[in-house]
């Protein structure tokens, strides 16, 4: 259903009446980043379906609120597929929700990020202004790229109406191989492995076990078999066990302590190798779990040119790293050109974005 | 006798610039400004103030921060190969060339990374990774001469941004300089940094949101092996269909090419490529991975290719005819340059659905304005070339051109596309953005332009119209309709 007129108008009303607004879908993801400071709500759920999809131009065009599981299935009916494999933390996620918060699954470095993968957007700025960014043809440079811009912002620069993503045909088939590794050893079969033109599609390791996935035509997987180390796992199994990793509902996410989220170069040696660790995306996402302070986690990073965010925890006063001057300024003239006003997921991502 | 013609606040400028850096930077005297009065557009010429060539990021803080004591703007250039004036001079404005700034800084081959000057060409950093196994992927045609610097302000493509994406998806991270000489990080080694993607913001930015002084771009290992198809077809159209058929057939080739007639006896004349000069249009299909795939891939589209009407097709392995059949493809455009006196190279794009229909009708218009178009284009992305003949010095054509092009991007955007796909908007395509983009849409644009450089120095005019021209503009013309001939000299 398309409400954008309902949204349009309670935008545009909290703007004259400088109310700030939660933009809320299927509130999957509520656990990340800053509370929102605002009283009222702006709920995206109805706003959803798919506007058009050309298989055969590789794009879907489609409306915010639609359920990620529901926009799957129309893609994999023909065959295709979100290339950058979204994580899916629920039944209710919502495509605007995975957009918004750029999150992005296991083939990210392989494949692109969420991102990579925009075309353009539909959105309602803090003015209530129904604008278009981008389009859905492959290649386009008229004007600031505004859509990519969305990615990751939470909310805070505009609502998400509709959304131009493209769309890649289905790999033919998964093979996923598991090797016996400590952790720098894997770090630097990952290096060696990411430096070779093969269809390396998604690695991880976690517990002394260094896993890799490779994607693509039978007949490349099968010359490969030959040359990599360590035990094929089943297909169903490995089917399981990434989507398992990207929707972190492997045993590892479940304790109770906080996680960190630590985002580095990749072939950076172990860090902060006595505490729990999942490593992701060839190593450069390094999933941590413990008691070490966060300025402990947050200087360890920072020494070796990463950053860390406190994905889950309850003590999420400041989640994301602070931001140096003078990119914190201009983050704040950046929200103020979307937003004047503030009303968009205020102190979602930054107390005063 | 050149100082008559500044004003008070030039003069003094000027002398400040003499006495901040050494005397061979900066150039002044229309006789040595003249080789930068325009860029890759020659139909579009001023004289800058200056032309000032740091040789390093420090100079340049020097220069912008001078800029901003005496309120003079600055308009960026790199090789000067762009097609929309993106580099072309403003009167007044101090033309800063970032062509010096040409050094490999590091590679890193465990981050698979290269950190470069801006001034260094695209095709000099595949050059240098080549030895390691590596390369750049994106390659416009203009690789040979084009910067890195440029390739980051146009978010330029090539032929191989099919598969492996444009510049933005192979820039990491950028240390830019604002308006005020301050330095910004954006992006970085990590998959994600804190905050805004502001790094995607400012790619294809076209020299108005900052200069960038440094690119660390993500290096691709070469693949094993590559093949390129060249098909015959005796109709356009079979041609265009055979495209979204290789497409739909879940294909994603490393590039897909197409020629019609016009370019390709251009381009045999030219190269002696071996292309079949009675075809109507050919097509060229690279592609690359292991050979164990290749066989099955390469039958896969030769068969795709003979359901689509083909008339003949050539399967090149080996470099050198790989490379005798991109040779005639990369020298397309000056092959086509020998063809008539003058050309004018468009870029739009288009869902690759309508290609069939939308060449159809640039070629009706072609016959009834008069002017003859050859395509030659990335067809696999839908990104349109026509390139109109004209002759500068026959009355009227040159407008009659310039209306021709109008025309056709305003037919772009009807049919769902955008008014460029890799050259962008310049001073050339201002009026189209008007087209393309609402009144709303491009303010929003302004504000974004206010937040980095508030009192609007860098690159003032290009890229983003201001919404009094497209107002002028509206009350001509509605919806996507045909654009009257614009005064390309308004701002
Ligand atoms: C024969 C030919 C073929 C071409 N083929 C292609 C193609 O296949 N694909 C494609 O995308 N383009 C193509 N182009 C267009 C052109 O080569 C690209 O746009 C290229 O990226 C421009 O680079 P440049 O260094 O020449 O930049 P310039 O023309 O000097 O400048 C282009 C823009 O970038 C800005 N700029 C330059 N350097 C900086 C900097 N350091 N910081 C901030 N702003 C800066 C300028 O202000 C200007 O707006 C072609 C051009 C020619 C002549």
């Amino acid at each position: 259903m398309d409400i954008t007129g309902r949204l349009q108008e309670q935008v545009q009303d909290a703007y004259a009446a400088q109310r700030p607004l939660r933009i809320r879908a299927g509130t999957t993801k509520s656990f990340y980043g800053r509370p929102v400071d605002a009283d009222a709500e702006l709920d995206l759920r109805e706003h959803s379906g798919i506007v058009d999809y050309q298989p055969a131009e590789l794009y879907v065009t489609v409306r915010a609120g639609t359920r990620l599981r529901e926009l799957q299935e129309t893609l994999a009916g023909q065959s295709q597929t979100l290339a950058f494999e979204p994580p899916c933390h629920g039944e209710d996620s919502t495509i605007g929700g995975v957009v918004a918060c750029g999150f992005s699954g296991p083939a990210r470095p392989y494949a692109g990020s969420a991102r990579d993968h925009l075309l353009g957007v539909r959105i309602l700025d803090g003015r209530g202004q129904d604008l278009r960014f981008g389009g859905h043809v492959m290649k386009n440079v008229a004007g600031y790229d505004l859509s990519r811009l969305m990615v990751g912002a939470q909310g805070s620069l505009g609502v998400l109406l509709e959304l131009s993503l493209k769309v890649l045909p289905l790999p033919a088939r998964h093979m996923t191989f598991v090797q016996e590794r400590q952790m720098a050893a894997a770090i630097k079969e990952l290096q060696r492995w990411e430096a070779q033109p093969v269809p390396l599609s998604a690695s991880a390791w976690m517990d002394g076990q260094l896993y890799l996935r490779f994607s693509g035509a039978e007949s490349v997987l099968a010359g490969l078999r030959a040359c990599v180390d360590g035990d094929l796992f089943l297909p169903d199994e490995a089917t399981r066990f990434w989507a398992q990793l990207r929707d972190q509902q492997l045993p590892f996410f479940a304790s109770g302590s906080p996680l960190w989220r630590l985002a580095l170069p990749t072939g950076t040696q172990p860090v902060l190798s006595e505490l729990p660790q999942v490593l992701e995306w060839g190593g450069s996402i390094r999933w941590l779990r413990g008691d070490a302070s966060a300025e402990e986690i947050r200087a360890q990073t920072a020494s070796r040119n990463g950053y860390a965010i406190q994905y889950r925890g309850e003590s999420n006063s400041q989640p994301f790293p602070p931001l140096p001057e003078p990119l914190r300024t201009l983050h704040g003239r950046v929200k103020d050109a979307m937003d004047p006003r503030h009303i968009l997921n205020p102190g979602r991502l930054y107390t005063d974005l | 006798m050149e100082e008559s013609t500044h004003t008070p606040a030039e003069q003094d400028f000027l002398r400040a610039l003499a006495a901040a850096l050494p005397a061979e930077r900066v150039r002044s005297g229309r006789e040595s400004l003249q080789p930068y009065e325009c860029d890759g557009l020659s139909v579009l010429r001023e004289l800058p103030l200056c032309v000032v060539l740091p040789q390093d990021r420090e100079e340049v803080q020097t220069l912008l921060r001078l800029c901003r004591q005496y309120q003079i703007p600055v308009v960026p250039r790199g090789a000067g190969t762009g097609l929309s004036g993106g580099a072309r001079p403003v009167a007044g404005a101090v033309l800063l060339s970032l062509a010096r700034m040409n050094r490999i800084l590091d590679i890193d081959l465990e981050n698979r990374t290269a950190r470069v000057q801006p001034g260094v060409r695209n095709l000099a950093i595949s050059q240098a990774v080549r030895p390691f196994g590596f390369y750049y992927a994106p390659d416009p045609s203009s690789q040979i001469a084009c910067s890195i610097g440029g390739n980051v302000a146009e978010n330029s493509g090539g032929v191989h941004c099919l598969k492996y994406g444009l510049t933005v998806h192979n820039v990491l991270a950028l240390e830019v300089l604002t308006a005020d000489g301050e330095v910004l990080h954006l992006g970085g080694l990590t998959p994600e940094v804190p905050g805004y993607d502001l790094l995607a913001l400012f790619i294809g930015s076209e020299g108005l949101l900052g200069i960038v002084v440094e690119v660390t771009v993500r290096l691709l290992p070469v693949p094993e092996n590559t093949v390129v198809l060249l098909a015959a077809f005796a109709e356009l159209g079979l041609a265009a269909d055979a495209v979204s058929a290789i497409i739909a057939a879940g294909i994603i080739p490393a590039g897909l090419e197409m020629m019609d007639r016009l370019a390709i006896q251009a381009a045999e004349d030219f190269v002696h490529a071996g292309y079949p000069r009675d075809a109507a249009a050919i097509l060229l299909c690279e592609l690359d991975g292991s050979a164990e795939e290749l066989v099955e891939r390469v039958a896969l589209v030769e068969e795709i290719l003979r359901r689509q009407g083909a008339d003949s097709i050539r399967v090149a392995r080996d470099p050198d005819t790989r490379a005798l059949l991109w040779k005639g493809r990369k020298a397309a455009f000056p092959a086509v340059g020998r063809m008539a006196p003058d050309y004018y190279c468009m870029d739009g794009t288009i869902p690759r659905g309508r290609l069939a229909e939308v060449l159809e009708r640039i070629a009706r218009w072609s016959e009834e304005i008069g002017l003859a178009v050859a395509n030659v284009f990335h067809a696999g992305d839908g990104n349109l070339h026509p390139l109109i003949l004209y002759d500068a010095n026959a009355a009227g054509q040159i407008a009659a051109a310039e209306s021709f092009g109008q025309r056709i991007l305003a037919l772009c955007v009807e049919v769902g596309g955008s008014i460029t796909g890799e050259h962008g908007v310049g001073v050339e395509k201002l009026d189209s953005m008007c087209v393309q983009f609402s009144a709303a849409e491009l303010e929003t644009m302004h504000r974004i332009k206010g937040a980095f450089d508030p009192e609007g120095r860098l690159n003032p005019g290009k890229a983003v119209p201001t919404l009094h021209r497209c107002a002028e503009l509206g009350a001509m013309h509605v919806h996507g309709g045909v654009l009257p001939f614009p005064e390309l000299e308004r701002f």
